[in-house]
């Protein structure tokens, strides 16, 4: 008993850091995942000409907050027939894959977790991988039939599409030589070119493969709502549901930090090396500025006296967030947090757009049948997958052999990149020629 | 010290969830000890900082072979496979070969320092800091030293592959 103790307070004494910024994330993750989806919901209704959310705060953006207390106080059903251990496991399980797989991440070269991991990506990779098993469990767990497709669904959508996004991420490893975060984004650093423009097949690959494995439209199957009801989720409800919920936006913020780690330069601005363009440093805090006086300008015009000390407070957020950016370039003492502020920012504006990006693609594309998404997967997408890594380590050998670095290794991988497109798109062709239409009779032949 | 708690809890979920796997009368129980009795075998590799191996074995057991086990299991009738004989008729065999088993490990633990070169070696402990980078040291085994094995492996596995979709296609 004595050595667990000693044990105990060794590991505080070594670990408490990692175990205080573990307790912050797992306390602040659900406020940002409400706020994304409360994005979510704006973007949503400006695409559809609408206003979405208006009626809490101004604008809504008390929305998820009052979104939370409703879910915590809503009546927690378990169906009488489910396995009642394995339905609380269940959605506890996809949680904390996801949280767990936030730790191997780093948000700006001064925020992470665990520091210098050997194997970084591929733990976050991994990790959020094993989420999967909350979803299928789950579904298998409420004993009923539209559960059940759904998880048999999702746990098919996950192994096709896991392969694909696998080669695309050995494509980017390729030029960054190293799996730990740090090496790969100061891989790009010396570089000078982010690794999505040397391998765009490959980054093309990946985001189509990580929104199928995040389970978002146009790949919803398996909570497709028109066929399955809400699919897994359908006898979760309350607290439940909201972790599940919790859980696939956690893991859309995974998937965009890993993209932008490998592919889109992790913390480092656009083009880093170019020095005559420093001037984009300033671009933050003048966004943040211009945000804030947009804010002050709404003010007025806020019906409510409370609305209205809401917009100022939310004003004065992006002016404080403005302030902090800029210190570093001001107040000599913060000098050294410089790259650790502005690589933050620019960290979480690149997954910001990322996760715009999913959005955009939730609302303008049609869900696809299952087997037009099997078909996606397996014959085009991995053919294409593992062609392009093959190609790319070709380039990769010719460009090292003509001392190529850089910039000017756009000159062998492209072509690469082209060819390989082109043998993945001649193979979808020959496949239609040579089974004509005969998907159409058996659409539900996988599910 | 906490290198041996670790061990001993990781180790103590790894036997305690192996055990339940095969006790469990439900199917879909056994694979979620099967999977936790996986993730503690790789948190012992982790606590020997074997960190690509712990990864791998997520990846490739948790995250792949463990996926398809859940998935065909979900199809199973259940009620089925509730009333069938679980424990065949090689009781004795099986007994027979893990007792030979537990023997040899036995014998191989108790000799250890007592008789110069038999038993387990002992190695010095490295401190964390000086290994070599794991994932490194890894590939430079596979793709260095056992070159030749690990190119007829991969040969045999992709036979493998080829024969399931040669035989998965004649079906139809």
């Amino acid at each position: 008993m004595q050595a667990v103790t000693q044990a105990t307070l060794e590991f505080v004494k070594q670990y408490w850091a990692p175990l205080v910024c573990g307790l912050v994330i797992v306390g602040v993750l659900p406020l940002i995942v409400g706020y994304v989806v409360l994005v979510e919901r704006k973007i949503m209704a400006d695409m559809q000409a609408r206003l979405g959310p208006m009626r809490v705060g101004p604008h809504g953006l008390l929305q998820p907050i009052a979104d939370a207390v409703k879910l915590l106080i809503k009546e927690d059903i378990i169906p009488e027939d489910a396995d009642k251990l394995v339905f609380w496991l269940a959605p506890v399980l996809s949680v904390a894959a996801a949280l767990l797989a936030i730790a191997g991440l780093a948000i700006g070269p001064a925020f992470q977790i665990a520091k210098d991991v050997n194997i970084g990506i591929l733990f976050v990779v991994g990790v959020s991988a094993m989420g999967i098993f909350g979803i299928v469990l789950g579904g298998w767990a409420s004993n009923s039939h539209y559960s059940l497709i759904g998880a048999l669904r999702s746990s098919a959508q996950l192994v096709s599409y896991e392969t694909a996004a696998g080669m695309a991420l050995v494509c980017g490893l390729l030029f960054a030589g190293s799996l730990n975060i740090t090496s790969i984004v100061q891989a790009q650093y010396d570089q000078g070119v982010w690794f999505g423009l040397l391998a765009p097949v490959a980054f093309f690959t990946y985001l189509v493969a990580s929104i199928a494995e995040t389970n978002r439209a146009p790949f919803d199957l398996p909570e497709a709502e028109s066929e399955l009801v809400a699919g897994y989720m359908t006898e979760f409800s309350g607290f439940r549901w909201s972790l599940y919920f919790l859980a696939e936006y956690t893991n859309m913020i995974v998937v965009a930090s890993v993209a932008t780690t490998l592919f889109l330069g992790g913390w480092l601005r656009p083009f880093p090396r170019t020095t005559w363009l420093s001037f984009i440093d300033f671009f933050p805090p003048l966004l943040m500025v211009g945000i804030g006086v947009y804010c002050l300008m709404r003010t007025p015009k806020q019906p409510v006296r409370v609305q209205q000390t809401f917009m100022l407070a939310v004003a004065g957020l992006c002016f404080a967030v403005a302030l902090v950016l800029v210190a570093p370039m001001l107040v000599p003492a913060v000098k050294p947090l410089h790259d650790g502020i502005l690589g933050a920012f620019w960290f979480i504006f690149k997954v910001s757009l990322y996760i715009y990006f999913f959005m955009w693609l939730r609302f303008t594309l049609p869900r696809y049948r299952f087997d037009q998404l099997m078909r996606l997967g397996w014959h085009f997408l991995i053919p294409l997958s593992i062609i392009n890594v093959l190609l790319i380590g070709i380039a990769m050998i010719v460009g090292t052999y003509f001392h190529l670095q850089g910039w000017s290794l756009l000159l062998t991988t492209s072509p690469a990149s082209i060819i390989a497109l082109i043998i993945a798109l001649f193979i979808l062709a020959t496949e239609q020629k040579s089974e004509p239409q005969k998907s159409s009779a058996a659409p539900d032949s996988y599910a | 010290m906490l290198d041996q708690v670790i061990f001993y809890f990781f180790a103590a979920i790894a036997v305690i969830s192996a055990i339940l796997t095969v006790t469990r009368r439900n199917v879909v129980h056994s694979a979620i000890f099967l999977i936790t009795a996986l993730l503690a075998t790789a948190g012992i590799f982790l606590q020997l900082r074997a960190e690509f191996l712990f990864i791998v074995q997520i990846i490739l057991y948790v995250g792949g072979i463990m996926v398809l086990f859940v998935f065909v299991i979900m199809l199973v009738n259940l009620d089925v496979a509730v009333r069938q004989l679980r424990f065949a008729r090689q009781k004795w065999v099986a007994l027979l070969i893990s007792l030979a088993l537990a023997a040899q490990v036995g014998l191989m633990l108790w000799s250890t320092g007592k008789m110069p070169g038999q038993g387990v070696p002992v190695l010095a402990a490295v401190p964390a800091d000086k290994l070599p980078l794991n994932s490194e040291a890894v590939a430079k085994s596979l793709f260095e030293t056992y070159l030749l094995p690990f190119e007829i492996a991969s040969v045999l596995l992709l036979v493998a592959m080829i024969g399931a979709v040669v035989m998965a296609k004649k079906r139809t």
